[in-house]
Parts: structure tokens; C-alpha cells; sequence
């Protein structure tokens, strides 16, 4: 057997980290519900594990989703993790193919050059040694750009990267120093033995023109285990717990489980899965506009890892669902944030007093929502429109209605929002209609998620784009230069972007703007901004506003009372729900009819 | 006598002996905006629950100022959290996290 001291460090960080990694995994999993245990089950002796083993692949080694956002970030994360991969797999093929066994001691493969000194004996010698050390520059490349992002971020498109703990920095000095001491090590024993490639061999002969390599060699070797040693521990308690935990996480997700509105042992795992990118840094308008620096996605769930949370850093958010979007893990970043808000909410609400009547019922209930009534102008567009394409509706909320319940839930008060869903199931059960419309994107997002209804719900926009192409309404075209404002609920929130965008195209010019669709921004009135002041939310309002005006156009268009009614407040330009705009041309259209008519 | 369709109030006086103000103390702290409010009712006319019941948060408001707290509980557990009253409010007043920070206390003080 090859045995030096030297290995022992690295030794013992493998088998200290491969000891907590499994303690954390199967504690995690043992806590998950029976349901979710039985889909892991299933899913192992299933086709889904192709899949997911693909995913692994893709998001995990090549960072694909890293490098839509950012390609040098990719690049950075892919040659740290697929690199150092590679030659780990390259150097266990080696040690097996030069000693002809089957198994050898598993740190061979890692130091294979210090205990290897002739290497030239198996074939395909020269090949391993090329692409070994080719290997090796692909990870060093990555390690410079890792240090260069640390001093100097906005090389990588990123204004801010993120805050160290000291696990992190530990782990990441360590990371920092593992290759490039294998680096020396590797070229320090070549320059003596001459068994390194075109990069290790070449450095060799360089060093050993001037270095006392006899005495510098092992010690290399020392450090380098150390590094990896001290890695290995740190890691458990650093972000790059990630590297380990986003791999089952795929595997998790890929056998159907999924995160709830309740803080659970899935939960551990997406946490524990952020690997602090900072990608959700720049996205979020709080840090780019409200200048609340501790707030964002990659610093709430760090709290939450080390287990101080505060109230404000839970409630700073105004859950535009924007750092979701482009998170490369995927995490489902709004539902923990109102699984942690509801560890702060104490409501303890009776609603006793809502006796649902029922008079009467019709295929289709509108629901305009609580914001809906404090822009009328809304109303009163549906209700026309209803009326000119003569649907049989039933206006559910008309003299004023239950709130839809999202609102508590975004508060966190989860187990009350429920009292009130309880209410409106009921209600719209004993209705049997086929179809809900609502005009508000928040009610819309609750009534698809929570409410388990089984009947057709639908926003407004994709209601009257629909009554258009049945031809139950005439639209008319104006010469208006609209911009559309992607309210976020409805669109990242709901995935709702092209049918509002066809039906503006039916009744105005639609110009596209920097910031739309996934990127759109948040009007800042977002009913989940519960805590922010109304400093805060100017500035975001602001900001947004400043996006959508940019090209001076004749109406700004939206599809969101709250957004229309926040965006109105400080807008030198028109600002108007779709609906009023299909409105306003049906009567225009009408009044024209009437005058030529009349001649 | 004749009915005018109005009353004379009663005469009432707050008693500072039984006044509590531990709510108002924490809310005034926790949302600074609770203390601009002048009880304008715009809230309380705009309230969704106030479509069904008594609820008045304008009244809540005022009463929590003045420690008189009892049916503060009761009162407030019908309010959906909606924000109407929020978007209302010509002052400015955060209403909802008011309601959500008056919860708070009365769980913190059991009352
Ligand atoms: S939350 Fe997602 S985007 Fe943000 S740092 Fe973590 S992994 Fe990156
Ligand atoms: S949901 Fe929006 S406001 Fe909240 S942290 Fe993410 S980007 Fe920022
Ligand atoms: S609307 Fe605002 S200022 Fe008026 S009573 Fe309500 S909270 Fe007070
Ligand atoms: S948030 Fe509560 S108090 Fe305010 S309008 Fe809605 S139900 Fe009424």
C-alpha cells in the first residue's frame, strides 16, 4: 500500500465532511411528511432518476442556467466544478490504468504524481499527462476569476457580490490555495523526477533552476492535503454546502416534491442549496432603488441558515418574485420568505361574520377584488364590456366582497388566510359556475394556487381577449403608443404575459421596453411590502416609473389595479388598465357609428 | 321628548387608572406612521370587513391611543388584511402593518 503522513489531513477532512454530509442529508429527509417519503421511493426505481441525473449534469457541472444570466460566471462556476471533477475521474483512471488494479487507496488518485514517480512505463502516459495538467489550468482559470470577482465584481456584470461569514471565508481561502499548491506540488516533484506535463513538467525545469525542490517538494505536498483537509470541514458550515445539497435537491424536485407556504426539511434543502452567486442581488429594487442593503434573497436565506433571522429582514421584500426568477438553483424564494413571516405573525382572526348569501348565480362570476374597487374606472370597463358582448356574469364582489385571502398570506399570516379561503370555496362551490374572472392579478395568483377549485379561472385580459376572437366584441384600434407594465403577480407570478400583450396589440401600439416581461419591474405597492415605508416605496415607484416613460409614450398600460393606481401617482403620463383602453374604443367606435348614421 | 334623530352623549372621562397603554407604546415604536394618524374615519369607510360588520378602525385606533384595550381583540380579528384602508388613508398611515403590529402586541402582553 502507498501510504505517506502527509495524505492524513485530506483523509480526515473527506471522512469528517462525507460524515456530516450524510448525518444533515438522511435527518433532512427522515423529517420530510409520509407523502414525500413515498414520492422519493418511487422515484428511485423510476425513469425520473434519467432526468434528474440530466439536470444534475447540466446545473450542477456546466452551470447552464449561470451562464444564460452571465457567461463569465458560468465560465467561473463550470471550471470549478466540472474541472475539478474531471480530474478527479481523470486521476482515478490513471492510478488504475497505471497500476492494473481494480481498486487502490483512494487517495491515490490525488497525490498520483508524488507516489508515482515513473510514469512513463504504461502506455498513453504522454496523453494522461497532457490532458491532467490541461485539466489542472481549466480549474487554475477558474480560480483566478474567482479571485479576481471577490476585488472586482463588476467585471462579472455584478454591481455587489455577496458578504463572507467566516465558514465562507475559511472554505474560501482554503478553495483558493488547493490548486494552486497542487500546482507547486506537482511541478516541484517534476522538476526533480520529470514526470509532469506541458504545464507541471514545464514549471518543473523552471523551478528547479532556481529552487532547492529536494527540501520544497514535500512540503507542497503537505499543504496541498492540508488545504483540501481544511476544505472539507469548512464546508459543512459554508456556502459551498451548496455543491453537495443542490444535487439531491434536483434529485428531490425531479421525484415530485415540492416547497410549501410552510417552513419544512425541504426548505433546509433549498437553503442550503443557495450558492451565494449574488445573482439575486442586482434584480432586486430594494438594494438598486430603496438602497436596503441586507435584505435581498442570498442574505435572508443565510439568516435563516445560521439562525438569525430578524423580523424587518423577513418583511423587507416585496415579493416581486424577480431574484426567483433568475436564481440557477430555482429556489422558491417567495414561498420561504412567507414560510418565515408566519413564525412572526400573531393574527387571530374570526371570521364568523361572512354568511354568504346566494340570490342567484350565472356561468361566469366576476370577481373584481378589494383593489379593484378603489379604481372604479376598472369596474365600470368590465362591467360594460360584459354587457356589450352580453355574457350571462354575476358580479360576485359588487357591493363590496370577501378579500381574496392572499394579502394575510403575504403578511404571513397563513392559517387565517385560510379561514378566508374556506369562506370563498364554499361560496363559489354552491355557485357552480365554469368560469372566474377577476380584474386583480393578486386574487387570480390565490384562487390558482390555494383554492382547488375545479373550474376555469382567468384574469380579465385573457377573459376579453378571448370574447374578441369569438367575436363577441368589435375592437378598435387606436393610434396610441402604449407601454405595457408587467404587473408581477400576473406575470412572473402567474406566467400571464402574451395574451395581455395581444390584446393591447388590438386596440394600440404596443412598444417594448428594456425591462418587461421576466424582468418587468415592481410598482413598489406590492401588498407584501407590509413593513416598507413609504419612503421606500417611492423609490421603487419611481424607479419603475422612470423605465416605462422612457420613450415618452401615450399611455402607459397595465393589468393590475394596485399597479395602476400606484403608477398613476406620480406618472406625467396617462396610465390605464387594458380594460378601460378596450372600453374606450368600443364607445369611440360606437360613437362613430352613431354620427354616420345620423348623417 | 321630541326625537331629532340625535343624542346627547353621555358624560364620560377616561379613567388614567385603568387606561393601558402598553399597545400603543409598542405600535408607536414598531410603526412609527401610527402616530400621524387623525382619525379622519377614510379608513374606516373604505374597510371591506366594514362592509359586513361594525368593525371601525379608525375608533381601534383612537381607543388604543386613549388605553382603553378591551374588545381591541375581538375587534380586530375580523379585519382581513386587505389594504384598502392602506391605499385609503390620506395620511399616509401604514394601516395594515398598524393591525399586524397591534396582533403582535396583544400577543405579547396576552391580552
Ligand atoms: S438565492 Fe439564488 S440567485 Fe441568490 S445567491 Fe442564492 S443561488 Fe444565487
Ligand atoms: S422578491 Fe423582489 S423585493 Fe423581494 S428580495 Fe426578491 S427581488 Fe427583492
Ligand atoms: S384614514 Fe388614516 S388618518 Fe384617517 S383615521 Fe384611518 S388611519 Fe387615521
Ligand atoms: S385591511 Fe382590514 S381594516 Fe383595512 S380595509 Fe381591509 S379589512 Fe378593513
Amino acid at each position: 500500500m502507498k501510504y505517506d503522513p502527509f495524505v492524513i489531513p485530506f483523509c480526515l477532512g473527506a471522512i469528517i465532511l462525507a460524515f456530516v454530509l450524510i448525518y444533515k442529508y438522511f435527518s433532512w429527509i427522515f423529517a420530510l411528511n409520509k407523502t414525500d417519503k413515498h414520492k422519493i421511493l418511487k422515484g428511485i426505481f423510476s425513469v425520473r432518476i434519467f432526468k434528474a441525473i440530466k439536470e444534475v449534469f447540466l446545473e450542477s457541472l456546466l452551470h447552464r442556467k449561470v451562464f444564460r444570466v452571465n457567461p463569465m460566471l458560468g465560465y467561473m462556476h463550470m471550471s470549478l466544478a466540472f474541472g475539478w471533477l474531471l480530474l478527479i475521474l481523470g486521476g482515478t483512471i490513471e492510478s488504475k490504468v497505471h497500476s492494473l488494479k481494480m481498486f487502490n487507496t483512494p487517495y491515490e488518485p490525488i497525490f498520483f504524481k508524488f507516489f508515482n514517480h515513473d510514469i512513463s512505463m504504461f502506455s498513453g502516459a504522454e496523453e494522461f499527462k497532457f490532458v491532467m495538467d490541461l485539466l489542472l489550468l481549466f480549474v487554475l482559470s477558474g480560480v483566478s476569476l474567482a479571485f479576481i470577482k471577490r476585488f472586482y465584481s463588476k467585471l462579472f456584470g455584478m454591481k455587489k457580490t455577496t458578504k463572507l461569514k467566516i465558514g465562507d471565508w475559511m472554505a474560501l481561502t482554503a478553495l483558493w490555495f488547493i490548486f494552486p499548491l497542487r500546482f507547486f506540488a506537482e511541478s516541484f516533484t517534476s522538476g526533480i523526477y520529470h514526470n509532469g506535463g506541458f504545464l507541471t513538467g514545464t514549471a518543473g525545469n523552471f523551478f528547479a533552476s532556481f529552487l532547492p525542490l529536494e527540501n520544497l517538494t514535500y512540503i507542497a505536498w503537505w499543504a496541498y492535503s492540508i488545504a483540501l483537509g481544511a476544505f472539507f470541514i469548512a464546508l459543512p458550515f459554508s456556502r459551498y454546502m451548496h455543491i453537495f445539497t443542490e444535487v439531491v435537491l434536483i434529485f428531490l424536485r425531479n421525484f415530485g416534491i415540492k416547497s410549501t407556504k410552510e417552513y419544512n426539511s425541504f426548505s433546509e434543502f433549498e437553503i442550503h442549496s443557495c450558492s451565494r452567486c449574488g445573482i439575486c442581488l442586482d434584480k432586486c429594487q430594494l438594494l438598486t432603488a430603496a438602497r436596503i442593503k441586507d435584505t435581498q434573497a442570498v442574505y435572508f436565506l443565510q439568516s435563516i441558515r445560521y439562525n438569525n433571522l430578524k423580523e424587518g429582514k423577513a418583511f423587507d421584500c416585496m415579493l416581486c418574485g424577480k431574484c426567483q426568477e433568475f436564481c440557477p438553483v430555482a429556489i422558491d424564494l417567495n414561498n420561504i420568505r412567507i414560510s418565515k413571516r408566519m413564525e412572526f405573525a400573531s393574527g387571530n382572526n374570526n371570521f364568523d361574520y361572512l354568511i354568504p348569501k346566494i340570490e342567484k348565480t350565472a356561468p361566469i362570476i366576476y370577481f373584481a377584488g378589494c383593489m379593484t374597487h378603489l379604481t372604479p374606472t376598472i369596474k365600470i370597463a368590465m362591467e360594460s364590456i360584459f354587457k356589450e358582448s352580453k355574457t350571462d356574469y354575476l358580479f360576485l364582489d359588487k357591493d363590496g366582497g370577501i378579500c381574496c385571502g392572499r394579502p394575510l398570506m403575504l403578511a404571513g399570516e397563513i392559517l387565517n388566510a385560510q379561514k378566508l379561503i374556506e369562506k370563498n370555496v364554499k361560496l363559489i362551490k354552491e355557485l357552480g359556475a365554469k368560469t372566474l374572472v377577476t380584474s386583480c392579478p393578486i386574487c387570480l395568483k390565490v384562487f390558482k394556487e390555494d383554492y382547488e377549485l375545479d373550474i376555469e379561472i382567468v384574469h380579465h385580459t385573457q377573459f376579453i381577449l378571448k370574447l374578441a376572437e369569438a367575436g363577441k366584441i368589435k375592437l378598435n384600434k387606436s393610434d396610441l403608443n402604449v407601454v405595457y407594465h408587467d404587473p408581477c403577480e400576473l406575470g412572473r407570478g402567474s406566467g400571464i404575459y402574451d395574451e395581455p400583450r395581444t390584446l393591447i396589440n388590438k386596440v394600440g401600439n404596443l412598444k417594448s421596453i428594456s425591462q418587461e416581461k421576466e424582468l418587468s419591474l415592481c410598482c413598489g405597492s406590492s401588498l407584501a411590502g407590509i413593513q416598507l415605508n413609504s419612503v421606500q416605496k417611492e423609490l421603487v415607484r419611481i424607479d419603475t416609473l422612470k423605465a416605462l416613460e422612457k420613450n415618452n409614450p401615450d399611455c402607459i398600460l397595465t393589468a393590475c389595479p394596485l399597479c395602476k393606481k400606484t403608477l398613476a401617482k406620480d406618472s406625467s403620463i396617462d396610465v390605464k388598465d387594458i380594460s378601460e383602453l378596450v372600453w374606450n374604443g368600443i364607445t369611440e367606435s360606437k360613437i362613430v357609428e352613431l354620427t354616420q348614421n345620423s348623417n | 321628548m321630541k326625537n331629532f334623530g340625535f343624542s346627547l352623549s353621555k358624560d364620560r372621562q377616561i379613567d388614567f387608572d385603568k387606561s393601558d397603554k402598553r399597545i400603543m407604546d409598542f405600535v408607536k415604536i414598531e410603526e412609527p406612521t401610527f402616530n400621524i394618524c387623525i382619525a379622519c374615519g377614510t379608513c374606516t369607510a373604505t374597510c371591506s370587513a366594514g362592509n359586513f360588520t361594525e368593525m371601525n378602525l379608525r375608533k381601534m385606533i383612537t381607543l388604543i391611543k386613549r388605553g382603553e384595550i378591551t374588545g381591541v381583540r375581538a375587534e380586530l380579528s375580523k379585519c382581513m388584511l386587505c389594504g384598502k384602508c392602506s391605499l385609503a388613508c390620506p395620511r399616509g398611515v401604514n394601516t395594515r402593518n398598524v393591525i399586524f403590529k397591534i396582533n403582535q402586541a396583544l400577543e405579547k402582553y396576552s391580552l
